[in-house]
């Protein structure tokens, strides 16, 4: 199986054959691959390589998308999002313009290249600019359909690509889509992107209903609405801790309920080593994930 | 608009009825000639067909002190005349800095400084994609916003592309804090791009120096203006 990126790459050149508005921006990271597939020979000029200048990346692209190209910017996480993102803020949110932004080295997908190569944080700064959609998608499956249907749209979209993934892809997981339903007094446990796996292992004895989504912006309250049994609920993010915790409260603000947020904790983890690792120093593998979501039962049933 | 107002000499008199922004008077001041010279003589431009696909483009991204810019865009009838005195309220059309989606023919949301070069690279290296053998591509930077990192990248890029269509004016007030050792110019010609300074305040020197041309790579204009207080 292709990985996430790996697919998106392989995508992104059909695109460009099928429509003639879409341009692949990058800054080095990604321009082998494109050059080595064929598709710089037979796009020369919708391939653009602006070498390392990250605050570029993004201004170029929407000098681009000012003359009404679909720019599909790609490069690390860091470097897409956190050095540009004034850049990201103002030359497309203010400019009034839209873009495909794909970023790769999910949270600390490059354990082992250290900080400066991690950010965790994407998501929750994404989540600050009006007008995103952010999505997570936890399969390769996932990435095509996603690419697809932005591809083809106008507005500003976020496609966060991860090393991790799901056993099986999510058809359309663009709203909360129930994977497990629990009794009425069940749990629900809401899973983002590839942190479904571990969360239906962990969660597979117990009285648990899991919700997936692989987008998190615009995030679906009403489905969380809609599908929530007992007012307990955990909410399971691949990255930064919380970075959704407001958006639950706000779709259950007349509802009293408990929410414990788990993710990648908010510290200087100055680690090498493998994604895997990471996964467990910060909670998020299965065994981290049962682990939390007990002593949060335990605790909400003493609370009772 | 009396039709005295529509010329280089009534620029002063609509300056005056913006006021709000006063720390950025001698700003707005620096760009008034170059702004003239653009609207006047230079870019093929229309109030009645601001999306016009053929037209110029024209990014200012030194958007600190706009008076000069909107009252030349009034004088050419961009902004109604009665806009200007509303400078800066709540509902006014006119902030001190431009928005693009408030102001037809306003290509660039500008304020933040270095993002207009970089935006402006894309615009002409869209346009060299499509094809359109037509607009040319302007963009006013200061020469204090060149302490900005992001115009390096653009310079570099722009220079490395070839782009004939693109062409940078640099009003230059000497307020950039540690100034440029060989001047402005010669760092956008180490990038490959043809170059030419001129005084500022010469309508026909500038007129020149942005007609030139210079098919296979950007130009840059510095034009030099009185020092900033």
């Amino acid at each position: 199986m292709l990985t996430m990126r790996e697919r998106f790459m392989h995508v992104s050149g059909a695109l460009l054959d099928e429509r003639s508005n879409l341009a692949v921006v990058l800054a080095d990271i990604g321009y082998g691959y494109f050059a080595d597939a064929g598709v710089v020979a037979r796009h020369p000029g919708r391939v653009l390589n602006v070498g390392i200048r990250q605050q570029l990346l993004v201004g170029f692209a929407a000098g681009l998308a000012m003359e009404g190209l679909r720019p599909i910017v790609h490069t690390y996480a860091p470097f897409l999002v956190e050095r540009p993102f004034e850049q990201v803020k103002l030359d497309f949110g203010h400019q009034g313009l839209g873009a495909v932004f794909v970023s790769v080295g999910a949270s600390y997908d490059a354990a082992a290249a250290g900080r400066t190569h991690q950010a965790p944080e994407d998501v929750a700064l994404m989540s600050t600019l009006p007008g995103w959609r952010v999505h997570v998608p936890g399969h390769p499956d996932e990435v095509e359909a996603i690419l697809r249907s932005t591809a083809a749209g106008t507005g500003l979209d976020y496609i966060r690509l991860a090393e991790s993934v799901n056993p099986e892809a999510v058809p359309d997981g663009s709203g909360l889509t129930p994977i497990r339903r629990g009794s009425t007094r069940a749990v629900t446990v809401i899973a983002v992107g590839p942190s479904l796996g571990p969360v239906l292992e962990a969660t597979a004895d117990l009285d648990a209903t899991v919700l997936y989504t692989s987008t998190v912006r615009p995030f679906d309250a009403d489905g969380l609405r809609m599908f929530l049994a007992a007012p307990a609920v955990v909410l399971v993010e691949p990255y930064l801790a919380g970075t959704s915790s407001a958006e639950v409260s706000a779709a259950l603000k007349d509802s009293p309920h408990r929410l414990p947020a788990l993710g990648v904790a908010r510290r200087e983890h100055r680690h090498y080593g493998s994604r895997w690792e990471h996964d467990r120093a910060h909670g998020l593998d299965a065994a981290g994930i049962r682990g939390s979501v007990a002593d949060f039962l335990a605790s909400a049933a003493r609370g009772r | 608009m009396p039709p005295s107002l529509r010329t280089y000499e009534g620029l002063p008199a609509l300056m005056t009825l913006m006021t709000g922004d006063e720390k950025h008077g001698r700003a707005s001041e620096s760009t008034l000639d170059v702004l003239w010279v653009l609207y006047d003589r230079v870019l093929t431009v229309d109030p009645h067909a601001p999306d016009d696909p053929d037209r110029d483009r024209f990014l200012l991204s030194k958007g600190h002190g706009p008076m000069a810019y909107y009252a030349v865009l009034a004088a050419k009838g961009f902004i109604p005349l009665e806009a200007l005195p509303t400078f800066g309220r709540y509902d006014s059309m006119l902030g001190q800095h431009p928005d693009r989606s408030l102001i037809a023919g306003v290509e660039l949301s500008s304020g933040s400084l270095g993002h207009g070069l970089p935006i402006a690279v894309g615009v002409a290296a869209a346009l060299d994609l499509k094809g359109r053998a037509g607009p040319r591509v302007f963009c006013l930077v200061g020469d204090a916003e060149l302490d900005e990192g992001s115009n390096y990248e653009a310079m570099a890029l722009a220079g490395r592309l070839q782009l004939g269509r693109l062409t940078v004016c640099v009003i230059d007030n000497r307020s950039a804090t540690h100034g440029w050792p060989g001047g402005i110019d010669e760092r956008f010609r180490l990038e490959g791009w043809s170059a030419a300074t001129v005084d500022g305040r010469d309508h026909d020197a500038i007129v020149a120096a942005l007609s030139a041309p210079h098919p296979d790579r950007p130009r840059v204009v510095v034009a030099e203006v009185e020092r900033k207080g």
